[in-house]
């Protein structure tokens, strides 16, 4: 489930919800994907919040390594 | 030829007039000795002519159509370059052929540079051109339409090359000028779209002759880091300037970069009227750089709005679930009570209908009550009494008249009565009878048609006119076809049967 996208996730929580819509679950039925769906939003969550602040800029250092600083926009503006 | 090696020592002197006579050399109308003009080897007047021309047309500049162009494995190119009256050959070295934008093709209208030259070996004068210019169409567009026909002929432009964007990159990577507008208007855009998100800069410049190379190093390089990263989308452009400052993104070199990356690319190039050859390579073309990033990434709340949506119709649409359930449980539990309430119920029904049973009682009483007391009432009214005084004579008279009445009906009936018999007796069977026929039936009643209706053995009533006989069956014979006719005639029924039962008339005793 870790590595699933975004838009699988949105995708799943989207066939859940229409899944419990639909109505002819069980009771058994409706509550697992109710988790399920749960699960899923939990997930999308996670990949809209896993983005932390991060722009960088490659640099070459000696020896064709790459290093990676952060970029500052308003020092170059 | 014999006479060479004196003719190069001759030659070797040249530029030192030896022979007073000939003080301009090489001219061919100087009269000379008596031998004529100075005999000079193919050498020195090759030499002679290369010296005139190359000081002569040391910078030339001609417009012609280029024919015949081949280029030598030593990357030197070779080509005619002709109008409608003349060619001349021309050579164009690799170094210079390698600063052209363009690729020389046959029929190509061009303006070249260059000076003449003679290529003695062979006695022939050429141009070497140092410069060449298309005529017509800029040496630019030509280079780019030249560049574009030929990757699109390879299908580097094909629909089906073009890979969809994610949904939402985990990462963005950028090529582009670290100072320029391009990457500050990106990266104001990604902000307010998707705050957050990864972005991951590879500086390249932008125009210049540096530009095309580190581009396509840029692209290369976050194509091998993009794995790692989680850069799911590229980026790669700059702002608008003139069509030489774009020039970079016209270059085969990041053509052929954009088309190699592991990871969708995003061309932004210039403004939006600006097209390039990256644009057509490209997996999306934006027509700016912030519309770029606005390809890029979708809007974070958008999306936080319909996760939210999503988990609260999941909450809603699970309540719905329990509370159908809890709904169906308490009309299962109520059914459950049943029995007690099913009692209640008929009790109920029982003193219902026993309260309508004594009411309707009580109705039928009392309309009995109410028709007899209408009854006695009327019959007041008809005592005897007051009746008979009343229509006494009335009923006098109509006695009277009776009478006569009733006799004349009676007559009247009894002879429609004797009408009828008489009808009647000339219609009865037995008179038919009394003529000599019989009538037979079969034992079940049924009235004998036909000989083929019995079998010998069955058992016949017939009747005469005065009684009737049980008889037995002993032998049936059809009717003969001829005798048919008459014998209907001639002879009455019973002859058939009848004369042979006589010997049998207690037939019944047999059953």
């Amino acid at each position: 489930m870790s590595n699933v996208s975004f838009e699988q996730a949105l995708k799943k929580l989207e066939d859940s919800v229409r899944r419990l819509e639909d109505g002819s679950l069980d009771l058994e039925e409706a509550l697992q994907t109710f988790e399920e769906g749960i699960q899923w939003s939990r997930q999308c969550h996670l990949r809209l919040a896993e983005a932390e602040k991060k722009v960088e800029v490659l640099l070459k250092a000696d020896r064709e390594e790459l290093i990676q600083v952060a970029f500052n926009l308003d020092e170059d503006a | 030829m014999k006479d060479i090696p004196f003719t190069v020592e001759l030659e070797d002197e040249e530029e030192r007039p030896q022979e007073p006579p000939r003080r301009d050399s090489g001219g061919p109308g100087v009269p000379g000795d008596p031998g004529g003009p100075d005999v000079l080897t193919v050498g020195q007047l090759t030499r002679r002519i290369r010296g005139l021309l190359e000081e002569g047309l040391a910078h030339v500049a001609v417009e012609g159509e280029l024919s015949n162009v081949k280029q030598a494995a030593s990357g030197h190119v070779y080509f005619n370059l002709k109008d409608d009256s003349a060619q001349v050959r021309c050579v164009m070295f690799r170094a210079a052929a390698a600063g052209l934008r363009f690729e020389m093709e046959d029929g190509l209208h061009v303006m070249l540079r260059g000076r003449v030259s003679v290529y003695e070996q062979r006695g022939e004068y050429q141009i070497v051109v140092l410069a060449m210019e298309p005529r017509g169409a800029g040496a630019l567009q030509l280079a780019f339409e030249q560049l574009k026909a030929r990757l699109e002929a390879e299908g580097l432009f094909a629909p089906e090359r073009k890979r969809p964007l994610p949904f939402l990159p985990r990462g963005i990577g950028i090529v582009t000028s670290p100072t320029g507008a391009a990457i500050r208007d990106m990266l104001h855009v990604l902000e307010r779209r998707f705050p957050g998100m990864p972005v991951l800069l590879a500086p390249a410049s932008v125009q210049g002759t540096p530009a095309p190379g580190e581009i396509a190093a840029a692209l290369r390089t976050l194509g091998e880091i993009a794995p790692r990263q989680h850069l799911d989308v590229i980026i790669c452009g700059r702002g608008g300037g003139s069509v030489e400052d774009l020039w970079a993104f016209n270059s085969e070199e990041v053509a052929r970069a954009i088309a190699a990356s592991p990871v969708p690319v995003i061309s932004a190039v210039g403004h939006e009227t600006d097209f390039t050859i990256a644009d057509f390579v490209a997996d999306l073309r934006a027509p700016t750089p912030s519309a770029a990033a606005e390809l890029a990434v979708p809007v974070r709340g958008d999306l936080l709005t319909l996760v939210q949506d999503f988990r609260l119709r999941l909450s809603q649409r699970l309540d719905d679930h329990l509370s159908l359930r809890r709904e169906r449980l308490a009309a299962t539990r109520a059914r459950l009570e049943s029995p007690q309430d099913r009692l209640e119920q008929l009790a109920l029904r029982l003193d219902d209908l026993g309260e309508r049973l004594r009411s309707s009682g009580r109705g039928m009483i009392t309309r009995w009550r109410e028709r007899s007391g209408s009854a006695s009432a009327r019959l007041k009214l008809l005592r005897p009494d007051r009746f008979n005084r009343l229509h006494a004579e009335t009923l006098k008279e109509l006695q009277r008249r009776l009478q006569p009445a009733l006799t004349r009906h009676v007559a009247s009936l009894r002879e429609r009565l004797g009408a009828q018999a008489e009808l009647l007796d000339s219609l009865s069977p037995l008179k038919v009878l009394g003529r000599g026929y019989a009538v037979a039936r079969m034992s079940d009643g049924t009235l004998l048609r036909s000989a083929g209706q019995t079998a010998p053995g069955d058992l016949l009533n017939l009747r005469l006119e005065d009684g009737q006989l049980e008889t037995e069956v002993l032998k049936v014979l059809p009717a003969e076809p001829a005798a048919l006719e008459a014998g209907r005639e001639k002879q009455p029924p019973e002859g058939k049967s009848g004369g042979k039962t006589k010997g049998k008339p207690g037939g019944k005793k047999r059953k």
